[in-house]
């Protein structure tokens, strides 16, 4: 959930009535919980790419097929994450600050990405661009090519990737309401004005944090990439299938080394998202109280 | 301020875009591209084999050939390349792969095993089980392994080509050690998947599950998987048993003409299929771990590894891939009728 939609009055444990023993019995239980299910095998991802000393691991990024699938990955996030800030951005516009019919049909459509199996995803766009799908005939016709190459792997990722933004958007904004707004047109503001000065401003450490995880998603897909891939090796494999490779063919400490460098910028991504919030900490505040 | 930063963070976005273009289309070096889609365990084979013809074919007519691998379940492959993976040529487990696709997309010939020696199969292999050290469970033949709390590992042989060669040795053992009974090879069969605790979709991932995870007391593998596992795990954790009678696995290989002609490939993917039948793409074979078809001029060493058993062939012994495919592995058949999952 994003910081900036819940928001609950400062209450210590004392003032609720719970014994400093029992406070210190729950963070102990939530601290050993997340270092069990979360820190410990991240630290071991980074472990058994380490386990044959640093000149292996990086011996591991001189393999040119594990460079095609980092380069391909980043292609993908490029396409996919501004794709999907655009379009977010329009679906959560249109559903909070206006009424239409279809209104609740468009909610839907946005959650199904989330709610289906991305092996199924996946399969859609076979089914649709396969040489025996829908477009398949008439694609192969015009000499273009979707799947088992990059523009399947990318339409897989951004279908996958969809809600992330939205998602984080439309409560905030239809908490936010649209009175700002109003104000701002009323005092003669052109649309886009309105726009970047009144609701970016509102909303911008939840786009923020949906980029970031769309992101991560986008880098991280494995199954709905999978399906469409046809893992053409230095070609179609992305990071996590180049994993799965390189795994499979014994290569334990390049697979780790390469999971390492994914984790890693994952990590990335979540060292800018605090630094952004602990340099705009007032900014945060301010936009909190909304 | 926020439109000066939602700018900026817009202008490195579109930097970043065109930076991951440009180098995400980097012009082709090499004067033409071949796409081999072949099956898991092939991975160490064809990286070998490629860098040789490459070599070859730049000495021959100094262009610079790159080949691209995909590799997978011999199934789930065929299935990719009937829907559209644009494969010049199909290095596949068995024929019965490659006649789906030549039915299915009617880009080469269904009569595809003729055009090259040894019907189509440069190499072949057999079915051997791979069990821990000293052979704790004892299995020595295919009877042992429907034996009380053994375990066996292999895959599924809906997706996977290993895994129908397994069960085809397995039943012919039955067959002939059972006095050629069909009802008896049928539940012997029965009792044997009964002992499989996971069906992986692929021969590698078969490998990992008994190798690496440590599941099951025996794998039913791939001779040259087997050999590749003892090379990568060391000789002193893994053993290889020889059954009785075993089956000669023939996995073939064929050009898609259609495929290949269309990307100007057609003369390529040839001598690419062509050279593996050469005595220098043999000793490379034969170094991997497959039997080579013309052992002249493959190492001693290489060739001593490879026991003599019994062997069945698919013709001879099953009537052929098209009969085989339909009686025991299409919807109905008596893989259906015998697999059900112990859990």
């Amino acid at each position: 959930m994003s910081d900036a939609t819940i928001q609950f009055p400062s209450k210590t444990g004392s003032e609720i009535g719970e014994s400093f023993a029992v406070k210190l019995v729950l963070i102990a239980i939530a601290v050993a919980f997340l270092a069990a299910v979360l820190l410990l095998p991240l630290v071991v991802v980074f472990m058994e790419g380490f386990r044959k000393g640093a000149e292996n691991f990086f011996a591991a990024f001189s393999d040119p097929d594990t460079l095609s699938a980092v380069r391909l990955t980043l292609l993908v996030a490029a396409i996919a994450v501004p794709f999907n800030i655009v379009f977010g951005l329009a679906a959560s516009w249109a559903i909070a600050k206006f009424n239409f019919k279809g209104k609740n049909l468009l909610l839907t459509l946005i959650d199904l990405p989330f709610s289906i199996s991305p092996v199924i995803s996946g399969l859609v766009f076979i089914l649709l661009f396969s040489a025996h799908g829908w477009f398949g005939p008439w694609l192969k016709a015009n000499n273009v090519e979707i799947i088992f190459a990059t523009p399947g792997i990318v339409l897989a990722t951004v279908f996958v990737t969809f809600p992330f933004v939205a998602r984080e958007l439309i409560p905030l904004m239809q908490s936010q309401g649209t009175t700002e707004e109003e104000a701002a047109l009323t005092l003669g503001a052109s649309g886009w004005y309105t726009f970047f000065y009144v609701t970016l401003p509102n909303i911008r450490w939840a786009l923020l944090y949906g980029v970031l995880l769309c992101n991560a998603r986008a880098m991280g897909e494995f199954g709905a990439v999978s399906v469409v891939s046809g893992h053409i090796r230095g070609l179609t494999n992305t990071m996590p299938l180049q994993i799965e490779i390189l795994y499979n063919e014994y290569n334990f400490t390049a697979a780790f080394a390469v999971a390492s460098l994914l984790a890693g910028l994952a990590l990335v991504t979540l060292v800018i998202k605090s630094l952004l919030e602990w340099r705009y900490a007032s900014e945060l505040a301010a936009s909190r109280r909304h | 301020m926020t439109f000066s930063l939602l700018r900026r963070r817009l202008t490195l976005g579109i930097a970043s875009l065109a930076v991951a273009a440009s180098v995400g289309i980097t012009p082709a070096l090499a004067d033409r591209t071949l796409l081999n889609v072949s099956y898991d365990p092939t991975r160490e084979l064809y990286k070998a084999y490629n860098e040789l013809f490459a070599t070859y074919w730049k000495e021959k007519t100094g262009e610079t050939v790159t080949i691209q691998q995909s590799h997978g379940g011999s199934g789930k492959q065929a299935r990719a390349v009937i829907d559209g993976l644009d494969a010049d040529v199909v290095t596949l487990a068995l024929g019965g792969d490659i006649d789906q696709i030549a039915k299915a997309t009617k880009k080469f010939p269904e009569d595809w095993a003729k055009r090259l020696p040894h019907n189509s199969s440069p190499y072949t292999s057999t079915i051997v089980f791979l069990v821990h050290k000293g052979n704790p469970k004892g299995i020595k033949d295919w009877g042992d392994l429907v034996k009380e709390g053994v375990q066996v590992i292999t895959p599924n042989p809906k997706t996977s080509g290993g895994a129908r060669w397994n069960y085809l040795a397995a039943w012919a053992w039955a067959q002939k050690n059972l006095g050629g009974d069909e009802a008896k090879t049928k539940q012997y069969i029965a009792d044997l998947f009964q002992h499989v605790p996971v069906l992986d979709t692929g021969a590698r991932g078969s490998t990992t599950t008994f190798a690496q995870r440590g599941v099951g007391d025996v794998l039913l593998s791939w001779e040259n998987e087997a050999f590749l596992v003892q090379q990568e795990f060391g000789a002193d954790k893994f053993d290889i048993v020889i059954p009785s009678l075993s089956i000669r696995a023939e996995p073939p290989v064929t050009v898609v003409d259609a495929n290949a002609k269309a990307k100007g490939n057609e003369d390529l993917a040839k001598a690419y299929l062509e050279y593996l039948y050469t005595p220098a793409a043999q000793k490379v074979i034969a170094k991997n771990f497959y039997r080579p078809s013309d052992e002249s001029a493959a190492d001693a060493e290489d060739l001593a590894r490879f026991p003599k058993l019994e062997l069945v062939s698919i013709d001879a012994d099953f009537g052929g891939w098209a009969e085989t495919q339909k009686k025991h592995f299409a919807d109905g058949g008596v893989f259906d009728e015998i697999y059900k999952p112990t859990n």
